[in-house]
């Protein structure tokens, strides 16, 4: 038998288009392998089936300083999902995943 | 004086979590001499029962310190856009100036909504008895009263060049289309705490509101609109955080108890019907005035309604939780939801404070691509009759006043859910009267609460009663006009702000300063 896979719900983020979320969505793409980038104008928009992980530590390898997660909420437009936060990452997730 | 020796190590910075519990745990207190129902006489009438409030958990644990000094931020950023935008004469670099006209409809009834906002989140911020409620719905109330002043400033500067935008605040207690942002609002906050949180925190952040900054915004900065785009994802910087305390709230209200999920899921129905009955101005922002488009209603709808509204409800079912009822009438209208209302306001486009036109050939090319199976069957006659009779120097317009759904207050042009060439009526006799409704979702809402919806203050009915002159306003005088005596009332100026857009003071203007056509080519 074979089962049909249906893929996860997708949860996602959205930030500001500037040099600031350029590292984030570089991150966000190194720590997520199914991630989905769409870019509009002024906005990028990242989805993941099931769970997306935004680390700080990719952050700050990326830009070269120390990150605090809270300083997202400056070009965050949008997100969806339940959201778990530490010092050290942001996590979207679906519960049923 | 004694200085310390030994330089002391600075103490290690506290998690984020023990940060946010210092904040949010011990704050409050039991009261003494009075009963703490007394004190939060409003947060058990309702019937939702709370047992621990400490369970309320604030998933971006933000912190005061934290709080000021981003939001700090986020000011700094955005009047330095708007600083460059003034002084660059931005207004001139968009698409064209029917462009205009979606800043004319957020300004008088979005911005407003904002203000509302504020009030409504000072208010359950008094009535929630959980301290980290509070604190939540205190940074909000703070953010609401933020929108609502950088989009005025922001928008002031294109109410020196353009019409329409003068007097937001007298229009939106007056005008007809915008008591249906209004009167949603008011509905709202005229619920009680729990109620308000559910219906603006859950069912309009977190549901619906994805639909208005994410393409709308992104569709004004495709037309060159720095200074909009900045506020707007300004505004949306906090939103993201509101809709996650939208979700927090009613993940905390459903787990507190289980006999508080029929009353959360009836909320859910019903303001998921308002919102989106509202989001119809949103529909044909999207499809008929942006000049340059990015994303169709129905795309939109698509994507952040059935799909990320989807997963959202399919993460709620483990309590208990279904789609809100008639999710499936808004899917079966999103291919006619713009071109019906685009269609009324060009009706009574003489009557509104922003302008309407038909669509350019190209735009009406692009509405048949995206709405293949209903714009060139049902839509591109109308429009291309009425191009003709604009040709022959008869611009259409109805000179009649529409009939109001005694609920939702649009006016009742949305068709049946299965047959789009059949206005949709409902009508109930409640108390010997009979009211009217646009459809089942608006109609169940007032038979579950009519003593509510019979109060309501429908322009139209205000009207014909009279009660929309200026003071002094004798309606027996010889030559008497009503309509223009209306348009008074609202505070338009009339001949300016609203009519046909080709051939307008903003037309005319736009030509003159900028040497480029009125309509973009």
């Amino acid at each position: 038998m074979s089962a049909v896979i249906k893929e996860k719900d997708r949860v996602f983020v959205a930030f500001q288009t500037n040099d600031d979320t350029r590292s984030i969505v570089e991150a966000i793409e190194a720590d997520n392998a199914e991630a989905i980038v769409s870019r509009y104008p002024a906005m990028v928009k990242i989805e993941v089936p099931g769970r997306l992980v935004i680390r700080r530590e990719t952050i700050e390898d990326l830009i070269g300083r120390a990150y605090d997660l809270r300083e997202l909420h400056i070009n965050l437009i949008s997100i969806s999902g339940n959201i778990e936060e530490s010092d050290d990452e942001l996590v979207l997730h679906w519960n049923q995943h | 004086m004694n200085m310390p020796i030994t330089p002391q190590k600075p103490a290690k910075k506290l998690s984020l979590k023990d940060n946010y519990n210092l904040l949010t745990r011990g704050l409050g207190w039991e009261t003494s001499y009075q009963d703490m129902d007394k004190v939060f006489a409003q947060d058990k009438f309702e019937g939702i029962k709370i047992h621990d409030w400490d369970k309320w958990e604030d998933p971006f644990r933000l912190t005061m310190d934290a709080y000021w000094k981003y939001q700090g931020e986020k000011e700094k950023k955005l009047y330095a856009i708007v600083d460059a935008f003034q002084q660059n004469n931005g207004q001139f670099n968009v698409t064209d100036a029917r462009y205009i006209n979606t800043l004319k409809l957020f300004l008088t009834g979005v911005s407003p909504l904002e203000y509302q906002a504020h009030r409504g989140f000072a208010m359950v911020g008094r009535n929630f008895r959980g301290t980290s409620a509070r604190i939540a719905a205190q940074m909000q109330a703070i953010d609401e009263l933020r929108h609502a002043q950088t989009q005025a400033h922001t928008i002031s500067h294109y109410n020196k060049f353009f019409s329409g935008l003068h007097d937001p605040t007298h229009m939106f207690d007056r005008v007809w289309y915008l008591s249906v942002p209004k009167s949603y609002f008011e509905d709202a906050m005229s619920a009680g705490p729990f109620e308000f949180i559910t219906a603006i925190s859950f069912s309009f952040e977190y549901v619906l509101t994805n639909l208005l900054f994410m393409p709308f915004m992104s569709g004004a900065a495709y037309n060159g609109d720095m200074a909009t785009v900045t506020f707007g994802f300004s505004a949306q910087s906090d939103e993201s955080r509101h809709m996650t305390l939208g979700l927090e709230v009613v993940k905390f209200i459903l787990e507190q108890d289980p006999d508080n999920v029929p009353i959360v899921q009836k909320w859910l129905d019903k303001w998921f019907w308002r919102g989106y009955r509202l989001l119809t101005l949103v529909s044909m922002m999207m499809d008929y005035m942006l000049p340059k488009k990015v994303m169709s209603w129905a795309e939109a709808w698509e994507m952040y309604f059935e799909q990320n509204g989807g997963a959202l409800f399919n993460d709620l079912a483990r309590y208990g939780i279904r789609m809100p009822k008639y999710h499936e009438v808004a899917s079966k209208e999103k291919h006619r939801l713009s071109h019906e209302a685009w269609a009324t306001f060009y009706n009574f486009s003489h009557a509104a404070a922003f302008h309407t036109w038909v669509p350019e050939e190209s735009e009406m090319k692009w509405l048949a691509e995206k709405y293949p199976t209903t714009f060139d069957s049902l839509y591109r006659p109308r429009f291309e009759h009425w191009r003709e009779q604009q040709q022959k120097g008869e611009r259409f317009s109805n000179g009649t006043l529409p009939m109001l759904c005694q609920v939702c207050q649009v006016p009742m042009f949305f068709t049946e859910p299965d047959d789009p060439t059949k206005i949709c009526f409902r009508e109930t006799t409640y108390r010997d009267e009979k009211f009217h409704f646009c459809s089942d979702g608006c109609k169940d809402i007032f038979g579950n609460e009519p003593e509510k919806y019979v109060q309501a203050w429908l322009p139209v009915h205000q009207i014909y009663q009279g009660n929309c002159f200026r003071p002094g306003t004798d309606p027996t005088a010889p030559g008497f006009e009503p309509l223009a005596e209306v348009l008074q009332y609202y505070g338009f100026h009339v001949g300016e702000d609203g009519g046909e857009y080709l051939g307008s003071l903003d037309a005319r203007n736009w030509t003159q300063w900028t040497g480029k056509p009125a309509v973009a080519e």
